[in-house]
């Protein structure tokens, strides 16, 4: 089975061969090394930039506006603050000028803790970047999603922010790409780079097939009837163990791994939410503005009456930065004995009576 | 003895119509200003006093659509080169008013900020100088792609302060990668109110060019013929040898940065009076007919504004057209993070 590097190399390679990528470029992109995470070794388009977001971003715009299909990497979305109004301009484009240009690009950046990031690598920012109107977002949480994703990244015409967890980008999946050889020994042998000299490595490409995941579809990968948990990225995988852990106490969970943040799946939280009637968000960007707020806000404006515990957000800590020592990271950012219990409190709250007020809001322990 | 024609590199019929499509982005772009103050538009900000290089920049163009053809980055002081490139006066008044039938973003941005993707100009930015990191994109298909279509960037000399000017120069330089760029720095000796000599150690900005191997030049962008002879020389050079140029040009700002500043007449050199009087003096121009030039585009630039008077703006729903484009091009679908439009 691919991981997920390997699964975002296979979609560009795709992209490459039948889907008119013309560029794939970042800072280390190219060879020799092929992206700090492989994402992008022995691609016959990649090439290594300058290390100039603004630069990597505007080559970016500049390409799409030929209607050429540039994919560039942010190497850490960290990096890509100096930037923010260069998003702001690729999402106003086609509004802008009323539809008279289009920018189809990708722009792949990972995202996210738990790789010992600290301050710097370890940032989520997607609920930054979904305050930019214009641009869809999509965060895999395992390899055929990254692929399936990323193929419907490059078919788009519109600006789309593809961000990998940066954790999960090493995790194997449990089902194959279409055309990927079954034994994952093979698979590295026939793409991943050899360490040392490069000089003569050339990769041989398994004949990989189409394999789209729909931009706005979210998966339910866990069904149950106490709780529905919306998550995604490096927390999907976290949320379903936990949903896993709380079956031998009797408790039941749908767990939706968003995958499409923007545009999101508001039809399947509400016909989840329908038939649990509690709702819990669990992400790990800063608590504050988050974008989760946004997702429990809709499912209040929608199905307030239908609503017997208070809808909670189990997000990351309000502080300025992850701390590099790995108590500190693990009391910033959830992991799984705090999801446990968060679901837990939330599917044995109290129902109040439907239709009346809430009752008060649950007071989630913190993560660890 | 009175000069000759033959003073002129340029044909006589040339500078002639240099001269007509200077008054016509002039009459323009005063147009434009009197409609702020008529109540029938809100913000101006635009180039008088940058007609006599940018006329000239504007019909040297290869105009066209896709990388065969030259790509536009442009910013806002841009006018006379879309008048020089054919773009209708009706069609600036129309966005100076924010009607639906304004052709470069359907009454959504700021007046002369185009769009117009049958000639490669791209959307212009109300945020300085992001332009000259999106030009070596469009350079880069261009030189890949063979031909001889390049890229023109400008901005001016305030702007040139921030880091894209770099981005640019640099992504356009690197050794066996060089990209067809014109960057162009309109230095009109300002940004907004503040003083280039207070911004800047440097006075030609072309000369940043230079640690980057680029080839640089300074003109006079208040003479036509100076302008012409640089550019043509520029875009030659970058049309054969696909390498970036760094052309900066002198120029007035001859109603001050915006309306925010008042949009007054400054006193400074007009660049379509040294011209009538070189024109005058070449034997080519009687006042009578320079006259008669400038009532010819008031005239119309008059008819147009009470075309456009009558002209609706957009309906409130069309805020929710073109957030996205769809895959078929067609109008864009509403409310971005749920399929659903937010009411009110």
């Amino acid at each position: 089975m691919a991981n997920m590097a390997q699964a975002i190399r296979l979609a560009l390679h795709y992209g490459e061969e039948r889907l008119g990528v013309t560029d794939v470029f970042g800072e280390d992109v190219g060879p020799p090394l092929g992206g700090v995470f492989t994402c992008t070794q022995g691609l016959r388009t990649a090439w290594n930039t300058p290390l100039d977001e603004r630069g990597i971003l505007g080559m970016a715009m500049g390409i799409a506006m030929t209607g050429r299909r540039p994919v560039a990497e942010i190497q850490f979305c960290d990096y890509i603050f100096n930037a923010i109004d260069l998003l702001k301009l690729a999402g106003n484009a086609c509004w802008g000028s009323h539809g008279d240009f289009q920018l189809p690009m990708v722009v792949m950046t990972p995202v996210g803790s738990g790789i010992h990031g600290s301050l710097y690598h370890s940032h989520s920012i997607e609920s930054i970047i979904s305050h930019v109107p214009g641009w869809k977002v999509l965060m895999p949480s395992t390899p055929l999603d990254a692929y399936g994703l990323l193929i419907s990244a490059i078919e788009d015409p519109n600006p789309v922010l593809f961000l990998p967890p940066k954790v999960l980008l090493r995790t194997k999946g449990d089902e194959l790409i279409p055309g990927e050889p079954e034994d994952a020994r093979e698979l590295h042998a026939l793409i991943d780079a050899p360490l040392g000299d490069r000089t003569q490595w050339k990769p041989q490409w398994p004949d990989v097939q189409p394999y789209r995941v729909p931009i706005g579809e979210a998966k339910l990968v866990r069904e149950g009837k106490n709780a529905t948990v919306v998550t995604y990225g490096r927390l999907a995988p976290v949320c379903q163990k936990a949903a896993d852990e709380l079956r031998a106490e009797g408790l039941s969970f749908d767990v939706l791994d968003l995958r499409s943040l923007v545009p999101f799946d508001l039809e399947a939280i509400l016909r989840s939410v329908h038939k649990t009637r509690r709702i819990l968000v669990v992400n790990e960007d800063t608590e504050v503005t988050n974008y989760g707020e946004h997702l429990l806000r809709k499912v209040v404006d929608r199905a307030w009456g239908e609503l017997e515990a208070a809808p909670v957000l189990l997000a990351g800590a309000d502080v300025p930065g992850i701390g590099m020592a790995w108590t500190l990271e693990s009391a910033s950012v959830p992991q799984q004995p705090g999801v446990v219990r968060a679901m837990r409190q939330l599917a044995t709250a109290p129902a109040r009576e439907t239709g009346g007020f809430l009752a008060t809001p649950l007071q989630l322990a913190r993560y660890r | 003895m009175p000069p000759s024609t033959q003073d002129s590199k340029l044909e006589p019929e040339l500078q002639l119509r240099l001269h007509d499509l200077m008054v016509k982005s002039r009459v323009l772009e005063e147009t434009l200003i009197s409609m702020t103050k008529s109540g029938d538009g809100y913000f101006w900000i635009g180039g008088p006093g940058e007609e006599a290089f940018n006329v000239p920049l504007g019909l040297l163009v290869d105009k066209g659509e896709g990388p065969a053809h030259d790509y536009l980055h442009l910013h806002y002081r841009s006018s006379a080169i879309l008048v020089a490139m054919g773009a209708q006066m009706i069609d600036s008044i129309r966005q100076m008013r924010s009607v639906a039938t304004d052709p470069y973003s359907g009454g959504r941005n700021f007046v002369n900020h185009f769009s117009v993707h049958a000639w490669n100009v791209v959307p212009v930015s109300p945020t300085i100088e992001v332009q000259y990191a999106m030009a070596p994109g469009t350079a880069r298909v261009q030189k890949r792609e063979g031909g001889t279509g390049i890229t023109i960037v400008n901005g001016g000399d305030a702007g040139a302060a921030e880091g894209d000017f770099a981005t640019c120069l640099n992504w356009s330089s690197r050794p066996g990668q060089e990209l067809p760029v014109l960057i162009l720095v309109d230095h009109n000796k300002y940004g907004i109110s503040t003083p280039s000599t207070e911004q800047w150690h440097l006075q030609d900005i072309s000369k940043r060019a230079e640690p980057f191997g680029i080839r640089r030049a300074l003109v006079d962008g208040n003479d036509p013929e100076a302008s012409w002879q640089a550019l043509s020389e520029a875009m030659a050079y970058i049309r054969k040898e696909r390498k970036p140029f760094c052309l900066q040009a002198n120029v007035s700002r001859l109603y001050g940065h915006s309306s925010s500043s008042g949009a007054a007449r400054v006193d400074e050199r007009d660049c379509i009076a040294e011209w009538e009087g070189k024109l005058a003096a070449r034997g080519l121009l009687s006042e009578e007919r320079a006259k008669a030039v400038w009532e010819k585009y008031r005239q119309e630039a008059k008819a147009a504004l009470a075309q456009v008077r009558e002209e609706p703006f957009p309906p409130p729903e069309d805020i929710w057209s073109h957030v996205y484009a769809e895959t078929d091009g067609s109008v864009g679908h509403a409310g971005r993070t749920t399929g659903e439009r937010t009411e009110g």
